[in-house]
């Protein structure tokens, strides 16, 4: 009887102890940027132009571009990823074709992002001609990101109670308004959620966009989707590798304005999700 | 009376399960068939091949023709047209989530149906032909999932009423209710005979007494027995039939 108590004392403690230590990294990562960051992030700062080689001035279009690479993101792999999980999850048999499509997607997750990089160096910049633009960038992300949508999307359809389907069918609707009707509106909540996540994460993403789109100094903003554009991670490698003499402040400055972008998304994400939740009856 | 279902030589597998085995069954329009039997006696296989859900489950396999109203539902009816006309009462109230009113909406709206009076006719309909009307009615607009679960087997019901089918199948509709619900539920299939063919899946021996015009008992996937009603409870020509009715087995 002691011993199980013991046993029970040291196991408690050494699993509290292995979570405390997960929030260690973030907290310090959170309080360092802040903390070196929130100086810098005056009105100015992100509503300037770069000046004097990135040493003085803003990060406005490295903040733009990361938008507009985001939006674009949003623009292809949403449709795609979400069309894609219907497919596998609500029409596909259990045959060959759809074990294939799922290995591929697991791989597709599994691919480094610097091999997308040059991925779409190859087949967007180069083959389809595209250029370093924000098309060719968006594109690459999309890739990236697809799986991670069609993931969220498919776990999302699943939570729909299979019974709500057989009603549907049962009283005669098709397969395209069983999911129309019943699947999709009770899945949706999900599938937001699932595709912010993977839109924050291609909004902080260096590889994919470094020969995609990225522009070194580019003190304007882009004027369409051919046009290169400056971008947040990519502006902070160059900020803190590339460029001589750059000031702590512009650099952390920096820094946060991306952490504090896909913050946004994620409690966006968290918001949508708490929402939904207080609505489910089932 | 006319034949309503006609089923020949029908075998059903869930992958190497025989569900049903060789079955030849005839459903007269109108009438009430009870079905009797103990668990893994191929009703509720039998029922959901009547409408053909039994093809939702890909390890499904089925042989031998249905007919109705003389037509093959297998290959001469669209499965949507078919599940329109054959229309299925589940085991358990599975309200959609959302509101009373559209819960029954659901299957007109899915028909094509628009009008907006329309709708709320049909809807009333069906709710006071399922005798649900006088309780809801006040609050269509409620989620059905605050129904009672007696409420909400005969909005289910209801439900499916609302599409016009010409078949109801009730797979052990009174599963999980309370005896007050089941009269409600039983008197509700009666009023429904002068309009409906139905068919009562039950575990309920007494319900099927009570309510079928007919009886049919199963056992291991094979009709062991069909005949009147009263003939099936009072003399059984099977032994099996017999002990299974008095509760020696089952």
């Amino acid at each position: 009887m002691r011993d199980t108590q013991r046993t029970e004392r040291i196991a408690f403690a050494v699993l509290l102890i292995a979570t405390i230590i997960v929030i260690i990294p973030v907290g310090l990562i959170v309080l360092l940027v802040l903390w070196r960051g929130l100086p810098a992030l005056t009105p100015e700062f992100l509503l300037a132009m770069p000046r004097d080689g990135m040493r003085a001035g803003g990060i406005f279009p490295a903040i733009v571009g990361t938008f507009y690479l985001t939006l674009g993101t949003a623009a292809f792999a949403i449709p795609f990823g979400i069309l894609a999980a219907i497919y596998l999850n609500e029409y596909a048999g259990q045959n060959w074709l759809t074990r294939v499509i799922e290995i591929a997607i697991i791989n597709l997750a599994g691919v480094p992002s610097i091999v997308y990089g040059l991925f779409g160096l190859g087949l967007f910049v180069t083959f389809l001609g595209f250029g370093a633009s924000i098309l060719a960038g968006s594109l690459t992300l999309s890739i990236m990101t697809l799986p991670v949508i069609i993931t969220a999307t498919r776990e999302a359809l699943s939570t729909v109670p299979r019974s709500f389907r057989e009603v549907s069918f049962s009283l005669g609707a098709s397969r395209w308004q069983t999911v129309r009707h019943v699947v999709l509106p009770n899945a949706i909540p999900g599938i937001l959620t699932g595709t912010i996540l993977g839109l924050s994460r291609a909004a902080g993403e260096t590889a994919p966009i470094l020969f995609t789109v990225a522009a070194f100094y580019l003190p304007r903003l882009p004027q369409s989707v051919y046009d290169q554009a400056m971008a947040l991670p990519y502006h902070i490698y160059v900020l803190s590798t590339q460029v001589p003499n750059v000031s702590v402040k512009i650099q952390y400055g920096t820094v946060l304005a991306l952490v504090l972008m896909v913050f946004l998304l994620n409690i966006t994400a968290s918001v949508i999700r708490a929402k939904f939740r207080k609505r489910k009856t089932w | 009376m006319s034949t309503k279902l006609q089923i020949l030589k029908l075998d059903v597998w869930f992958e190497t399960i025989h569900a049903v085995k060789n079955l030849d069954l005839e459903i007269k329009s109108n009438e009430i068939l009870g079905i009797i039997g103990p668990s893994n006696s191929g009703k509720t296989s039998l029922l959901r091949t009547l409408n053909r859900l039994t093809e939702l489950y890909p390890n499904s396999r089925t042989t031998g023709e249905i007919l109705m109203d003389g037509e093959n539902i297998f290959r001469q009816i669209d499965v949507q047209a078919l599940r329109k006309r054959v229309g299925i009462v589940f085991a358990l109230p599975l309200p959609l989530p959302l509101s009373i009113f559209d819960n029954i909406a659901y299957g007109p709206r899915l028909h094509g149906i628009k009008d907006k009076t329309k709708l709320a006719e049909i809807v009333e309909k069906s709710l006071k032909a399922a005798a649900i009307w006088d309780e809801v009615k006040d609050r269509l607009q409620t989620n059905a999932f605050k129904l009672s679960g007696g409420q909400q087997q005969r909005l289910c019901i209801a439900r499916t009423l609302a599409v016009e089918p010409e078949v109801i199948l009730y797979d052990e509709p009174c599963s999980g209710l309370d005896p007050i619900s089941t009269l409600k539920v039983e008197e509700a299939m009666q009023e429904l005979k002068k309009n409906y063919t139905q068919i009562l899946v039950t575990n309920n021996v007494k319900q099927s007494a009570r309510v079928s015009d007919r009886t049919a008992f199963f056992l291991m996937g094979e009709l062991i027995e069909l005949g009147e009603t009263k003939q099936i409870f009072t003399v059984p020509r099977d032994k099996r039939t017999e002990d299974y009715i008095t509760g020696r087995f089952g």
